[in-house]
């Protein structure tokens, strides 16, 4: 085997290669919470809970409708999203004009009540949900087996990331969404309905949630729990990637998951705090995130 | 000056009192009261949460719910399984409550916790849902009684067994806390003394989520067995990773400690023929399931060994009580260890002079899906195992 200074290459590919998978499934998580606090600056504490919602909606619709995986991924983002909104609408807005901190307080709460409820109502261990026919299976490369739909991970975060920033960055509706941030009652004025973008926007980024819950289904157990254990590392990736900064947030996603990776193979008992170490580094560098603007 | 030495003296002062009291004897007040401290909402309430109270009403009801002519009381709390407020409701428990025995407990270090409390006050603990085997060695107290099961006999049933059918390199996948090295650690023994060896391990935080870089580290030891060192969720993701990486076609797996509810999570094909330990299986005999169908009427699912555990450790604390006539911690737990537990759960049972409750431990074997006749249908068992046999020694530091 190619080893050089005792380390196994072809083992570091490997751990690269799943770095990069990890990565880009923190990409899609932060992504959305990146697009609520960047367009809307609330701190949306409830983003895990919308992404074990997304997990339960696919699995039990599974079992008792026989909703499959590719309608799924479709109908579920959709079903979070619609929540969001309501969440948005009936919750949030009222609170919309008070400090940050209400609106993270409400959130909070109402992660740990979901949460809550979903123990109470499915137990806390867990449960299983098929990976996909067509994705069964996997490829063996020269230092690695790459399941299928590791991979189709890769290529649908990448291109639902891009799409995302495409579509805020470069397009008209990502103009006003970005406008009603910075200036509501201009665009009001220009006889916008920005208090319906906030809403669709918040519907999105936790439709996006969602969607990342149907993606992590079929890998990860089902379980009340999964969004509490993933959230607060997705959280420190937006910290470090910059509050509010989109692209930043996809590429800081890319890069912690290799970090991460590789702190599995070097030194496996650091792995849960590494990404927390950055943070820390960054913040002391640079408060305002690697790709954040100064506030 | 004259102040601080003041403020001094009166810290002191406070210092002594609260030794004076923390140490002071559990009440005798001739009224049994029941403390069942668990895991309500967290990673390990299905394996004993609020089910080990179900459990624990379940016993107080068919003992008949009075105990020296008084109504047995029960409390329970959430442990939230932090050993800070797991210690703080058993101290509000045993000083101001008159909380006689303290029983459930999930999770070593809540347990750990807990007993340091219990042992100083002098109130006995029913461990039913930890795994060390420090309660009854290097931490072992006159007050513990550990029921259910402890690492040693997990390793003596799975490791032992598949190191003598030839499974002779393991790697470990353990979980990085108290548990998961204690379990290790006791496997590696055992595999050593068996002829096998260890070819590797690496230590995964508790709760991660992704298990595929351990597991392409567990493909590139070149083991023949990867030993799953961790519990709960952790079990299920790390199975899970290890099949989709194609891990499972050619190296074995061992869930070292596997509970029902987690059994049941995982996919039945990846499962499918892993061996491993329990306590209790719910489908053994008609006596099993005779209680575990009553439990499942009142829980809404099949008892976790925790469970059966709780109920049996409560049973045969309340007889004790009823035999001696007072529900002084000493006399009691003297009368525990002279009669032998005996119910659908301990069986070939004795409760050892450390607190170690040893009885019969089941080897089975995760069924197919097309041999499952329904959701709860999910073990064979391939053979049982003495307590003698499943347990570590006692100390003779221990002998109570």
């Amino acid at each position: 085997m190619a080893t050089f200074l005792g380390i196994n290459f072809f083992a570091l590919f490997g751990q690269l290669l799943i770095g990069l998978i990890n990565g880009s499934f923190y990409a899609l998580l932060s992504l959305g919470l990146a697009i609520i606090f960047g367009l809307l600056r609330i701190i949306n504490f409830a983003q895990g809970a919308m992404y074990m919602l997304g997990a339960f909606v696919a699995l039990l619709g599974f079992k008792y409708i026989g909703m499959n995986y590719w309608v799924a991924l479709l109908i579920v983002p959709i079903v979070v999203g619609v929540i969001g909104v309501l969440i948005q609408r009936f919750l949030i807005r009222p609170i919309a004009n008070e400090d940050h901190l209400y609106s993270l307080l409400l959130t909070f709460g109402l992660a740990l009540m979901i949460q809550g409820l979903f123990t109470h109502w499915f137990g806390s261990s867990g449960q299983s949900y098929p990976v996909p026919d067509a994705l069964k299976g996997g490829v063996r490369l020269p230092f690695m087996y790459l399941p299928n739909y590791r991979a189709w991970i890769i290529v649908v975060s990448v291109l639902v990331c891009f799409s995302t920033w495409w579509m805020i960055e470069k397009t008209k509706l990502g103009v006003y969404l970005r406008a009603g941030t910075e200036n509501p009652q201009l665009l009001q004025a220009f006889g916008i309905n920005v208090p319906l973008i906030v809403t669709l926007t918040f519907g999105f980024g936790v439709g996006l949630a969602g969607f990342a819950g149907v993606m992590a289904a079929p890998v990860y157990s089902v379980s009340p729990d999964m969004g509490s254990n993933i959230l607060i590392i997705v959280f420190a990736i937006v910290v470090i990637g910059g509050m509010g900064s989109i692209g930043g947030a996809i590429l800081t996603g890319l890069g912690m998951g290799v970090v991460e990776g590789l702190t599995k193979y070097f030194y496996p008992e650091a792995s849960a705090t590494v990404i927390f170490l950055v943070m820390v580094i960054v913040l002391l560098i640079k408060p305002s995130g690697l790709f954040g603007k100064n506030a | 000056m004259q102040l601080q030495k003041k403020v001094l003296s009166n810290l002191i002062t406070g210092i002594v009192v609260a030794t004076i009291t923390s140490t002071a004897a559990a009440a005798t007040d001739g009224k049994i009261k029941i403390g069942v401290l668990a895991d309500m909402g967290g990673t390990y309430a299905d394996l004993c949460g609020p089910g080990c109270v179900i459990a624990t009403r379940m016993a107080i009801e068919d003992f008949g719910g009075k105990a020296l002519g008084k109504d047995i009381e029960l409390v329970s709390a959430d442990s939230q399984l932090k050993p800070d407020i797991a210690s703080s409701v058993a101290r509000k428990w045993v000083e101001n409550e008159d909380v006689d025995v303290i029983g459930g407990l999930v999770s070593s270090a809540v347990t750990g916790a807990v007993t340091q409390v219990t042992n100083n006050s002098k109130n006995i603990t029913l461990i039913t849902g930890s795994a060390s085997n420090a309660f009854t060695t290097s931490a072992c107290s006159p007050y513990i009684a550990h029921w259910t099961y402890n690492v040693v006999a997990l390793a003596n049933g799975t490791v032992k067994q598949m190191v003598n059918e030839g499974k002779n390199k393991w790697f470990f996948i353990t979980a990085d806390y108290a548990f998961g090295h204690a379990l290790e650690g006791v496997s590696m023994k055992v595999i050593e003394a068996n002829g096998g060896e260890t070819v590797g391990t690496v230590r995964a935080p508790l709760g991660t989520t992704d298990f595929s870089s351990y597991v392409l580290q567990a493909q590139a030891s070149g083991a023949n067995v990867v030993a799953l060192a961790n519990a709960g969720n952790d079990t299920v993701n790390a199975l899970n990773a290890a099949a989709e990486f194609g891990l499972t076609d050619y190296m074995d797996i061992a869930g070292l400690l596997v509970f029902t509810p987690n059994a049941q999570a995982m996919d039945p094909d990846t499962a499918q023929g892993m061996r491993l330990t329990t306590g209790f299986y719910w489908d053994m005999d008609d006596q099993t399931r005779a209680w575990s169908k009553r439990f499942e009427a009142l829980h809404g699912a099949i008892p976790s060994m925790a469970h059966a555990g709780a109920y049996s450790a409560t049973m045969h604390y309340l007889k004790a009580v009823d035999a001696v006539g007072t529900d002084d911690s000493d006399a009691v737990m003297k009368q525990m260890k002279l009669t032998k537990p005996d119910d659908f759960f301990a069986r070939n049972a004795t409760l050892r002079a450390d607190g170690r409750m040893e009885h019969d431990m089941l080897l089975v074997e995760i069924k197919k899906a097309a041999d499952r006749k329904n959701k709860n249908d999910i073990y064979n068992i391939v053979e049982v195992i003495p307590g003698n046999k499943a347990y570590n020694p006692m100390l003779p530091s221990c002998a109570f």
